[in-house]
């Protein structure tokens, strides 16, 4: 069954160092706020998995929290480069970050493959393309049945994967809508899981579109509204479209970007 | 036509605005596009508000017949939830709405592209690990470039952008060349057309090499050689674009001030 904890005690009970992370959320609810927790908890050497890094894992890269990354696509939505990936794979700063590179067809079976407890997904993919080149776990198979070749890609299976939802009742069942992207798979493969809420209600009433994980899919959920900023939670907040426009300025520069997440992520104060 | 001179004649544009309004009009008799973010989803928008109302936008974020009254910044942008016949996960899209070839059209951007359509997204320079460029990577276009029934290409025209091979081959065009997709395994057709800021470029029907069929006006045949990597080869009825009509400008100039406001 989910326990209900701060933010804080989940984080340092859920992620330990060295760990694959998988933190969800296609554009919508992405879990900033359990990424600024990671942060201040100082985690390192971690493997990070998501398929869109977007500005939460330029913030833990930067911060130097991540050997490794495993994506399928990595810039800014709408604005251009994440600045803080690019300086660690074009020149190993703040440390080297080995990264790990698929489609998004294939990240997204990963997940399906890693929460159906299969080894490996099979799909129409990457064929002709020079990813299998550079990537080592995307191999070619044949169907058993008609000998037609296919792809195989690994199961992904998270040591931990946290998402932000909009909603959780007090036995940790966790509500989401909107686009929910593959928040479901991402957190299903996984060994624990650690859900962030806009709020902890007595009764979930039905939302068109939602999806509900049971509480006893869920290792922790932690009360953290607002916590998708700057990305948005439907039926709760605006993605902020601007900060996207103004992290490009930010996380140019390192300098700029160390004092930012000084300011915004490591002072005390802003412990949940 | 003379009201279209006329317009050229009063109306100002940039070559962007003719690229993208260019591209629009390539969105004729879909029922379903999938949708790439940047210049694509202001282009199938742009085809949406003129001349194709009923095209059922895809966006990878899971949203299906998207109808926003702006553009979104982002392909998940919470405008294309609300506006969405339905929202469903992102495996179910790649898995059970593009694989299948139910997406009669792919709409990608591009950072590099060669003579055969082929698409790079993913690193500039000789080096993957250790790139001169390291560009944000697949995303959906891979599988988009394959199992769509044809893709349409925008991407301006630049000796960078043009080369003759690609860098990395984030997703196929047309390979190595004439049947180079029936051997891979690809079951769209590929790359129909490249629409530039400068004309059109449509793959040869023969050997599929990328040929200038169209020139956008202002544009000169000089200018388009001078901007590709590989010496181009323009169609003996070489057509000239329309320019931009008033509607078409207006429509496009309402829609990009949306993502500014």
């Amino acid at each position: 069954m989910a326990e209900l904890l701060p933010l804080r005690d989940a984080v340092a009970m859920l992620v330990r160092d060295g760990d694959v992370v998988a933190m969800e959320g296609f554009t919508h609810l992405i879990p900033f706020a359990a990424a600024h927790e990671i942060i201040r908890q100082g985690r390192r050497d971690l493997t990070l998995v998501r398929m869109t890094p977007d500005l939460i894992y330029d913030q833990l890269i930067g911060m130097g929290c991540a050997s490794k990354l495993v994506f399928s696509w990595g810039g800014n939505p709408g604005v251009g480069s994440l600045h803080r990936f690019r300086d660690a794979v074009e020149h190993g700063w703040p440390q080297p970050l080995a990264i790990e590179e698929h489609s998004h067809a294939g990240m997204a079976n990963r997940y399906v493959a890693g929460a159906s407890g299969l080894p490996f997904a099979v799909l129409r993919g990457y064929v002709g393309t020079d990813l299998p080149k550079h990537t080592a776990n995307i191999a070619s198979i044949s169907c058993p049945f008609t000998g037609e070749q296919l792809t195989a890609v690994p199961a992904l299976r998270p040591d931990v994967t946290i998402i932000h939802a909009q909603r959780a009742d007090r036995a940790g069942n966790v509500q989401m809508w909107g686009i929910v992207g593959v928040q479901k798979e991402a957190l299903l493969a996984a060994t624990r899981a650690l859900v962030t809420v806009e709020e902890i209600v007595d009764v979930l009433d039905p939302v068109p579109g939602q999806v509900v994980l049971p509480a006893w899919t869920v290792t922790a959920v932690a009360l953290a509204p607002g916590g998708a900023h700057p990305s948005y939670a439907q039926g709760y907040s605006e993605r902020d479209n601007g900060f996207y426009v103004e992290w490009d300025a930010i996380s140019r520069d390192r300098d700029t970007f160390l004092r930012w997440m000084n300011e915004h992520v490591l002072d005390p104060s802003l412990v949940r | 036509m003379t009201s279209a001179r006329s317009a050229e004649a009063t109306l100002e544009w940039s070559a962007d605005e003719m690229m993208t309004v260019a591209a629009a009009r390539r969105l004729r008799g879909h029922t379903t596009c999938f949708v790439g973010i940047g210049l694509p989803s202001t282009a199938a928008n742009l085809a949406r508000a003129i001349h194709a109302p009923d095209l059922a936008l895809i966006y990878e974020s899971g949203c299906l017949g998207a109808k926003p009254d702006r553009l979104p910044l982002s392909i998940g942008d919470g405008v294309l939830a609300d506006t969405a016949v339905s929202v469903v996960g992102v495996a179910d899209v790649f898995n059970y709405l593009l694989q299948p070839g139910r997406i009669d059209v792919g709409f990608l951007g591009a950072a590099q592209i060669d003579k055969f359509a082929n698409i790079n997204t993913t690193v500039i320079g000789p080096s993957y690990e250790r790139p001169a460029v390291r560009l944000p990577g697949a995303g959906g276009a891979p599988e988009i470039a394959a199992s769509c029934g044809e893709v349409l290409v925008v991407i301006r025209q630049t000796p960078r952008t043009f080369v003759e091979r690609v860098d990395f081959v984030t997703s196929v065009g047309h390979g190595a060349g004439a049947g180079d997709r029936a051997r891979l395994g690809l079951r769209g057709a590929g790359p129909r057309a490249v629409i530039t800021d400068l004309g059109v470029l449509e793959p040869d029907p023969e050997t599929f090499e990328l040929t200038l069929t169209c020139l956008h006006p202002r544009a000169t045949v000089e200018q388009a050689r001078a901007a590709t990597g590989w010496p181009l080869k323009v169609a003996g009825d070489l057509e000239i674009t329309e320019p931009p009509t008033p509607q078409e400008l207006a429509a496009l100039r309402g829609l990009e001030a949306t993502l500014t406001a």
